[in-house]
């Protein structure tokens, strides 16, 4: 078992729900790599349902194979298989008649686990998924809330500690505000588990935060495109693909790059706020920039100020309360599109750039944010002009 | 009021009668009644996946509903002779109807998400019928036993006229020999035992139901 090998692999899969009707899913060949959160988006009736429950045998395939784990599970016992494998739907599906705990509990139970590992896990889970186990443990399912219960389903599929999860819009009968925060949970808790999964959405927004690679399908379950949602959103490969991603894609992508991650420009001077206004002057004239930045004791930046500004009143008065305060500031750890949004804001065409603790760090610039686009756009072409070379 | 003071001098006369004659009632509505409660869920539980057949059997038991009571009871005389044995068959059968037809439905309205989620956790046929699919039907079955043991009750009282036992002895006794001193008491007092006793009876379902019932579904 190596960590190369696939965790789950769809060998020319193919299902028909009837003898005349075309295939629900065509040929399908698809790997799942270990680790990985795999996201099948499409439109509404392309097939993300059937694929899905073709890997855990609910929907036995018409003809192809599926490999799970090197094995393969195309013809072994489906109880047995899905016993290894999480499964969470939309509709969630608690048991009303049991408790939490026994929700949670139902695959070691079919496991045979003893009563004490079963709660000892089941406690476990519910502190993993966010419920406190002394207030969930013994209510039952029509005490929750929606989002509670999704969290419930969650801690049920991660049970038995299968290593794949398989996810059908799991967040699709949410609020929006739930379904955020939900997700973000989600992964954060996938940081810690580090799950293969494969993640059903018709959302490209929820595909694009939670797929390390999405998989955009289209009629039958036909791959369309397959890679990161970066790569895909900065060169979609089809016009199915471009419209399916919408408008604002090029906007999109800039969420998966940081601002830290870009040489941060020092073109402008800047000064604390107990400098004088004529050195603060002389200074700006020296540079080449047309405004200096100045920064609090600590070193925030707090005021833009141009020659203008600084020629007012006494040379030898401090900068302190001179023109425009800083609107447009971003830590280094935002994304791109934050810095978009700053700068779009405060209608300027720069955001100041700082630290953890509030330091001034440096500025970046629209241009920059344009470049980052053009390089994103040309790396992905390379890299599918690479594929089609090689093909 | 004479009336109603005469009817309890009977009854104070007459106690260890009634009580035997209403344990007689209550061993007949009981037997008939688990035996009939059996039946029916297992049936239900075959006919669960077979719509034609479920149909058909649904349909059957209503029609063995509409035969007139004292008929039903007397076809089986040929067969089995007098005595409890055809009035336990006839009320056997008026039983199955409301026990079938709540089970059929309550297994039916099971939410589908939980089958599926319980069938994707790995839960063979068996065990998503035993753990999921039964307890969440089990109020609606037990709904179903509740009516079908009042109409067991109540119809239990012809059980006499083909040799059985039972409250409908004073009702008989009582009907045959009106004019002769006490017979609007028997038939009175044959009456009101079964009613209360339907009513005990209903009293010790809904408990029994209550208690097999999970907190989750209540
Ligand atoms: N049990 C079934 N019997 C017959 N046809 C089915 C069955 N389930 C799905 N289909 C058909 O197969 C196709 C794919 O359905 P599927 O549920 O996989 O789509 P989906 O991508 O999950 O759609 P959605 O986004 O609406 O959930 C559809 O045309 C659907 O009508
Ligand atoms: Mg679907």
């Amino acid at each position: 078992m190596s960590d190369h090998q696939p965790m789950i692999t769809l060998d020319g899969v193919e299902k028909r729900y009837s003898e005349d009707a075309p295939p629900a899913v065509e040929r399908l060949s698809l790997d799942v790599h270990r680790g990985e959160i795999l996201v099948l988006v499409g439109p509404s009736g392309c097939g993300k349902s059937t694929t899905l429950r073709l890997i855990n045998r609910m929907i036995e395939p018409t003809s192809g194979r599926i490999v799970f784990d090197g094995e393969d599970v195309t013809h072994i016992d489906a109880n047995d298989l899905r016993r290894r494998i999480g499964y969470v739907i939309q509709r969630i599906g608690l048991f009303p008649h049991q408790t939490i705990a026994e929700n949670v509990g139902t695959v070691p139970r079919l496991l045979g686990w003893d009563r004490g590992r079963i709660s000892e896990r089941t406690d476990e889970l519910l502190d993993l998924v966010g419920l406190d186990p002394s207030l969930y443990r013994d209510r039952y399912p029509k005490e929750l809330s929606g989002g509670q219960a999704q969290r419930v389903g969650v801690a049920r599929a991660l049970a038995a500690d299968p290593p794949v999860m398989l996810m059908d819009e799991p967040f699709g009968a949410v609020d929006p505000i739930t379904r955020d925060r939900l997700q973000n949970e989600f992964l954060r808790l996938q940081e810690e588990v580090r799950k293969t999964i494969v993640f059903v959405t018709h959302d490209i927004d929820e595909a694009i935060k939670m797929g390390d690679r999405i998989a955009i399908l289209r009629e039958r379950s036909v791959v369309a495109q397959l890679d990161t949602p970066s790569r895909i959103l900065a060169y979609p490969v089809d016009d199915f693909v471009d419209d399916f991603i919408g408008s604002g894609s090029t906007l999109k992508g800039l969420h998966f790059e940081r601002v830290r991650d870009l040489e941060l420009s020092n073109d402008y001077p800047f000064v604390r706020s107990s400098e004088s206004r004529g050195d603060t002057r002389r200074l700006l004239a020296d540079s080449d920039a047309r405004f200096a930045l100045v920064l609090d004791e600590r070193g925030r930046p707090e005021r833009w100020v141009d020659d203008e500004d600084l020629s007012r009143g006494d040379p030898s008065e401090t900068v302190a309360g001179l023109g425009p305060k800083v609107i447009a500031m971003v830590e280094g750890n935002a994304t791109l599109h934050d810095a978009l949004e700053a700068m779009i804001t405060s209608s300027a065409g720069q955001a100041v750039v700082v630290g953890r603790d509030g330091a001034y760090t440096g500025v970046v610039q629209i241009e920059q944010l344009t470049e980052v686009i053009r390089r994103m756009r040309a790396e992905a072409k390379a890299h599918y002009d690479r594929l089609r070379g090689r093909a | 009021m004479d009336g109603v003071r005469s009817w309890a001098g009977f009854v104070a006369d007459n106690v260890d009668g009634v009580l035997e004659r209403s344990l007689e009632h209550l061993t007949l509505v009981a037997g008939v009644m688990v035996a009939a409660t059996l039946f029916s869920v297992v049936l239900g539980i075959v006919l669960m996946d077979r719509p034609v057949a479920r149909q058909a059997a649904l349909g059957a038991a209503g029609v063995l509903l509409t035969i007139p009571s004292l008929a039903l009871f007397a076809v089986f005389i040929p067969l089995v002779g007098i005595g409890n044995r055809p009035a336990q068959i006839a009320l056997f059968l008026y039983a199955i109807l409301p026990i079938l037809r709540n089970t059929v439905t309550g297994l039916g309205s099971v939410d589908e998400a939980v089958v599926e989620s319980a069938r994707g956790m790995g839960m063979g046929p068996l065990q998503q019928l035993l753990r999921v699919r039964v307890p969440l039907a089990w109020p609606v079955v037990m709904a179903g036993v509740r009516v079908s043991t009042q109409l067991v009750t109540g119809i239990a009282a012809i059980a006499v006229l083909v040799g059985g036992g039972g409250l409908g002895a004073y009702i008989q006794r009582g009907l045959t020999s009106l004019g002769n001193p006490f017979s609007i008491e028997r038939v009175w007092t044959g009456t009101v035992f079964i009613i209360l006793l339907a009513l005990v009876l209903d009293l010790v379902l809904g408990l029994i139901g209550r208690r097999t019932t999970s907190p989750g579904i209540r």
